[in-house]
């Protein structure tokens, strides 16, 4: 996020996006509606009905995959309007003309007839927005989870820049991170091609300082993505995989082909509290202590680096994560011994510029929100309040194109996953607790009224989905949250799991799958 | 001395010969309820509530004086034992107070404890009750007998110093109560205060009175400190309430130590931001005391002062 | 700024706070039940009375904005007077069961009359006989220990947004219910459990939980680990079990968490949690020692770079694990293994 949480409760107006906020971030979610109540506006903009739809002021019931159109629709209207912020664009921005030329095309009009809502509404939303004081953009995996994801991105932020909403309080580019830790998992060099602070690999000077500080040679090329890493491992030229508490064989698309992924492995070390669908695969499981066993920091969706604390000790004889690392370094022949994670976070300060003034002893009481270059900084609340950080902000115009599976006379329906309230990922913990499975303890799909009625299904039956990779059965949940041609599963189940029949294509720079897209059919088990 | 080895509740535990049952159970953490059992006292066996089950015995045996003995299999929460168990808790509460609302104890009183684990609660019932009957005589000890439940710590932990022995039993079937000097109020009777029977006493009958309305063992923090008055050193605890030291209790006495109310009143003095006027027994009357008094101090901060001056 | 009196102090404060902040701020201790900084002031329980001079009634403190050369007395005869008196009332309509009460030690009902000494409600007659609703998951409703405060109410409206709860009926007969009081399972009910979090008594309390009682417990402050907002919290500790979580009034959430980071914490002491490392031989997982297990993990490791180098090596980091452990583990693969090939499901 370039702003904070709590800044939901002061702005304006609000376009949520690609985000069921009440279910998958609820503590922000009831933010919402205490600024909506407050006076602000708020925008919609989902395949389903969600709960905050009931809230807006504009809700625009769009078909999955069809974002960049309504967003390029909504800066059309604005520029129409001539509500752009011209001295903001003057002064921050670069790159605006472009941008001028692709939305003119995107006509009230026609992008209502491509995102299948009334084109008053996209004016409706674009006039709320563009009339905003402080307007902020929340968006989730319906934005990014797209073979055009990258570009769907650029089109929130064009949008954002062209009110100049960036760079000011309760505002801004917020997407809302669905892990605990995934921001400071890539904060952290988590990715194959960015060491800590999202230095690149590429680069000579980076990879001098960090062999100055690791006291040994690096590697400069970069690596492979998860969906490489398996297509690699498919094709036998990846030999060994060591997953540290992920799920792939229910979290990732295309289950399938994971599955003959790590099968075609040499070895396979899993590290997990649980054993899990993946560490069933595993030739060495090694058990992991919970977060509540051990000390160390998350970072959460507004970079707020905070602790964790040690309340018990590990269960069994399981051993916290950073000492099985440590452990195995060690045993590698790599020296280096910390005793404490806070030694760790020491280094980590070391070599990482954002989290340069971060020490355990500075985040006690309360946390520092990321950039925090110096032990005199106290932290950034919101980004870019000064200048952008690449220095002017650039417009990037991007085309709407359609979603890498489209449906065909095979494949009628459009599948959207997501999560619910009730469970998280891959319930490897919230299937173990009992009042959430009374609530909702297995698979299912959500199908429009008049659709199950058209094939005669009944609420609760029984069905079976296919895709081109694979097929499922899972039971009706007849509802009018989705559109007649689109269906939603929540992923989080892996007896009769969604993800047999997403689809792994990527959107070529961010290399996300299309999880929210996958063309499907659905069949009676009777006939 | 020769180890022995039993079985408790499927466990088996090797343990020197001279330990009991409850002792032995303890070794395994498993938490045998008791009243009247303290490591310190002599054993009275009195509550009955550490019955357990014994292979091979067809009575119950209270384990607090049970011998372990080799190969001997102990159940400590059988289904006939938890039963009795209910049954005493249900018979004490029947004629106990129901006000852990308020009660002092509240959240150290062991027959809250029990009566929480075994799910046994108050109930109305038509029979008698004893009259609250509270000697409020004394400004540091509050006996209230209507909460006694009659397990007798008080009484032989008072014995164990000779030159005090204040406490003991009287009267008999319901009437028996605890008594000070006969049936005096411990004003009147020969009781110094040291708070020895307010330490080991299980449930609300015996309180520290300087306590009442401060703080309960949840609403802050409680240190430990040693007193500094004689070579005995006991323990007192200081009790903290919205991080303000609000008062100041005797920890039970172990290993012959006496404790003594000077030893207290001391460190009230030390720690205590606004420690109470003290208070000292004058012809079997307790009258408020200046601190020099009680603590026996006369005349001799002037003397220091003088003879520190005159350096 | 302005100035006024209280209890015969002078004191600096600033304009537009209420005398109950002002107090709070000095350090001087009002009681309260239902009051709570992020609601409306509500002036429900009438415990925060205060003696204003000038003015014959006593004034709740929580609503009561200071002004200049006001005289104010929190804790005079008279108020003292009218808070036993609202504390007996309060107790002669509530069950006498703090013997056992899951919220003994942790219930400001027991705190004030302790305080106050109010040992037993001395207004005989009539007390509710509600059933209890045991009909959500997580938590129950117990009206007959309800002191009607609307904390909970006001949290579920004003705070969390979900409107499940209202309070119903009127005088002696009030209580909170779900609209046509048809039960907590059958509202609108979400299950966040932040109207359990404020509940001052006993009537909203946590269901199907490890016995404990509050003064056994320690509170350990750590960050949730549910979804990104990074909620903070404390984890109830007895023993070696974590028994409970309770939201922590700071930032991000203040005092709010969803039905996950309250209710979901089980499976840290769950039977399945894996307790010793295994190794698969013939196809069977087999316990196995820590030194065994990275011993077969080094073998490997040496065994397959020294045939085909770093580059057939990839390791998925974890968006659950802390950021030291992220580190460490990119760390491994990069400066031990030699290879880039380390991602993490930040796609999913």
């Amino acid at each position: 996020m370039t702003n904070s949480i709590e800044e939901v409760l002061d702005t304006d107006a609000m376009f949520v996006i690609g985000s069921n906020t009440t279910e998958n971030h609820p503590v922000i979610g009831s933010y919402m509606k205490r600024a909506k109540k407050a006076g602000a506006k708020l925008i919609v903009a989902d395949p389903r009905r969600i709960e905050l739809a009931e809230y807006a002021d504009v809700f625009l019931q769009i078909k999955p995959g069809t974002n960049i159109a309504l967003l390029n629709g909504i800066m059309n209207v604005i520029i129409e309007n001539g509500l752009e912020d011209k001295r903001y664009i003057e002064e921050n921005t670069e790159g605006f003309e472009e941008l001028v030329k692709t939305v003119k095309k995107y006509t009230p009009e026609r992008v209502a007839k491509i995102c299948g809502v009334d084109p008053d509404d996209i004016v409706k939303a674009a006039l709320i927005y563009g009339k905003a004081e402080k307007a902020g953009i929340y968006y989730a995996m319906g934005i990014t989870q797209h073979t055009t994801g990258t570009n769907s991105v650029m089109a929130v932020s064009n949008l954002s820049l062209l009110c100049g909403n960036i760079g000011k309080e309760s505002a801004g580019v917020n997407p809302l991170r669905g892990q605990n830790n995934v921001q400071g998992a890539c904060d952290m060099g988590g990715l194959p091609g960015d060491l800590p602070g999202y230095q690149k690999v590429v680069e000579p000077k980076v990879i001098q300082k960090f062999e100055d500080v690791w006291e040994t040679k690096l590697p400069t090329k970069p690596g492979l993505t998860i969906p490489e890493i398996f297509d690699g491992a498919e094709e036998g030229n990846i030999k060994f995989i060591y997953i540290m508490g992920e799920n792939p064989m229910v979290s990732d698309p295309d289950i399938n082909h994971v599955k003959k992924a790590l099968e075609n492995l040499d070895f396979l070390v899993v590290q997990d509290i649980f054993l899990t669908e993946t560490a069933e695969l595993a030739d060495v499981i090694l058990p992991a202590a919970s977060f509540a066993e051990k000390d160390g920091t998350f970072t959460n969706t507004e970079r707020k680096v905070q602790k964790v604390r040690k309340a018990i000790e590990p269960v069994g004889n399981s051993k916290a994560d950073w000492k099985i690392i440590i452990d195995l370094m060690n045993k590698l022949g790599y020296e280096k011994k910390y005793i404490n994670p806070s030694e760790i976070m020491e280094e980590i300060s070391k070599v990482t510029p954002q989290y340069g003034g971060i020490n355990y002893e500075r985040i006690e009481n309360e946390g520092i929100q990321w950039p925090c270059p110096t032990e005199g900084h106290s932290g950034t609340k919101y980004l870019h309040s000064s200048s952008i950080s690449r220095g002017k902000g650039l417009f990037v115009a991007a085309e709407y194109e359609e979603s890498g599976e489209v449906v065909d006379l095979e494949y009628p329906y459009i599948l959207t996953t997501g999560r619910i309230l009730y469970h998280y990922h891959t319930r490897t913990m919230t299937g173990r607790v009992e009042g959430l499975n009374r609530i909702a303890s297995k698979s299912y799909v959500e199908i429009n009224k008049e659709t199950a009625n058209k094939l005669g299904i009944y609420d609760g039956e029984k069905i079976r989905l296919s895709s081109r990779r694979g097929r499922i059965v899972t039971s009706v949940k007849v509802t009018n949250i989705v559109e007649k041609n689109i269906l939603f599963m929540p992923f989080h189940f892996a007896e009769g799991a969604a993800n047999y029949l997403t689809s792994n294509k990527l959107d070529l720079i961010a290399k996300i799958p299309e999880l929210k897209v996958a063309a499907v059919r659905i069949d009676k088990l009777s006939s | 001395m020769k180890n022995i080895t039993l079985t408790i509740d499927g466990q088996k535990v090797t343990v020197p010969e001279n330990f009991t049952v409850i002792k032995a159970a303890e070794r395994l953490g498993i938490d045998i309820p008791a009243l009247c059992y303290d490591p310190n006292l002599e054993i009275a066996s009195a509550c009955r509530l550490c019955l357990v089950e014994v292979e091979g015995s067809k009575k119950f045996q209270t384990s607090c004086s049970l011998q372990a003995k080799e190969g001997m299999v102990v159940y400590t929460e059988s289904e006939r034992v938890v039963n009795i168990r209910k049954e005493i808790l249900q018979l004490i509460l029947d004629n106990h107070p129901n006000d852990c609302l308020t009660c002092q104890k509240a959240g150290e009183c062991l027959l809250q404890k029990y009566a929480y684990r075994y799910d046994v609660k108050f109930r109305d019932h038509g029979g008698e009750k004893r009259l609250g009957l509270r000697d409020t005589s004394s400004p540091y000890i509050l006996k209230d007998d209507s909460k006694c439940i009659l397990c007798g710590k008080c009484v032989r932990t008072c014995n164990q110093i000779h030159d005090r022995a204040v406490l003991s039993f009287a009267q008999r079937g319901f009437k028996t109560k605890i008594v000070a000097d006969g049936d005096f109020s411990l004003e009147k009777s020969s009781c110094v205060s040291c708070n020895r029977c307010v330490t080991v006493c299980p449930v609300g009958a015996l309180v520290d009175k300087r306590l009442i309305g401060k703080s309960r063992i949840w609403d802050g923090e409680v240190k430990t400190v040693k007193c500094k008055v004689c070579d005995y050193g006991c323990n007192f605890e200081v009790l903290y309430k919205n991080g303000k030291s609000v008062a100041v209790r005797a920890k039970s006495p172990s290993n012959g130590r006496p404790l003594c109310l000077k030893g207290r009143l001391t460190t009230e003095l030390i720690y205590l931001d606004n420690p109470e006027t003290p208070y000292k027994k004058e012809d079997g009357e307790f009258v408020e005391a200046t601190w020099k008094e009680v603590l026996g101090l006369g005349d001799i901060f002037e003397k220091i002062i003088k003879i520190d001056d005159g350096k | 700024m302005i100035e006024i009196n209280i209890n015969g102090l002078k004191y600096n404060v600033e304009e537009n706070m209420t005398v109950l902040e002002a107090c709070k701020n000095i350090g001087i201790e009002i009681p309260t039940l239902c009051y709570d900084e992020r609601l409306e002031p509500y002036s429900a329980c009438r415990l925060c009375v205060v003696e204003v001079e000038g003015k014959k009634d006593l004034m709740t403190s929580c609503s009561l904005k200071v002004k200049e050369g006001m005289n104010i007395e929190t804790h005079s005869k008279k108020v003292i007077k009218a808070r036993k008196d609202i504390l007996d009332l309060l107790f002669s309509n509530h069950p006498q069961d703090c013997l056992s009460c899951e919220k003994s030690g942790d219930c400001k009902l027991q705190d004030y009359c302790y305080e106050y000494g109010i040992e037993k409600g001395s207004f005989a007659g009539e007390r509710k006989k509600y059933p209890i609703d045991y009909s959500n998951h997580f938590y129950s409703y117990d009206p007959n220990k309800c002191i009607l405060c609307g904390k909970c109410v006001r949290v579920c409206s004003e705070l969390q947004g979900t409107n499940a709860i209202g309070l119903e009926d009127r005088g002696f007969d009030t209580k909170v219910v779900a609209p046509f009081d048809k039960g907590l399972s059958k509202s609108k009910c979400v299950s966040c459990g932040n109207c359990v979090s404020v509940c001052p008594v006993g009537a909203l309390v946590p269901k199907n939980r490890e016995r404990y009682r509050h003064w056994e417990i320690k509170k350990i402050r750590t960050t949730c680990s549910y979804c990104g907002v990074g909620c903070q919290m404390d984890l109830l500790v007895k023993g070696d079990k974590i028994v409970g979580v309770e939201p922590a009034m700071e930032s991000p959430n203040n005092g709010l968490l969803c039905v996950k980071g309250k209710f979901a914490y089980s499976f840290i002491n769950h039977r399945d949690r894996l307790k010793t490392p295994l190794v698969k031989r013939n196809g069977k997982f087999e316990e196995a020692t820590w030194d065994e297990a990275y011993k077969i993990i080094r073998n490997k490791i040496y065994e397959i770079k020294d045939k085909y180098g770093p580059e057939v090596f990839a390791g998925l980091t974890s968006a659950r694990c802390t950021n030291e452990e992220n580190y460490l583990f990119q760390k491994l693969f990069r400066a031990v293994i030699k290879t880039n090939n380390v991602d993490h499901c930040a796609r999913l």
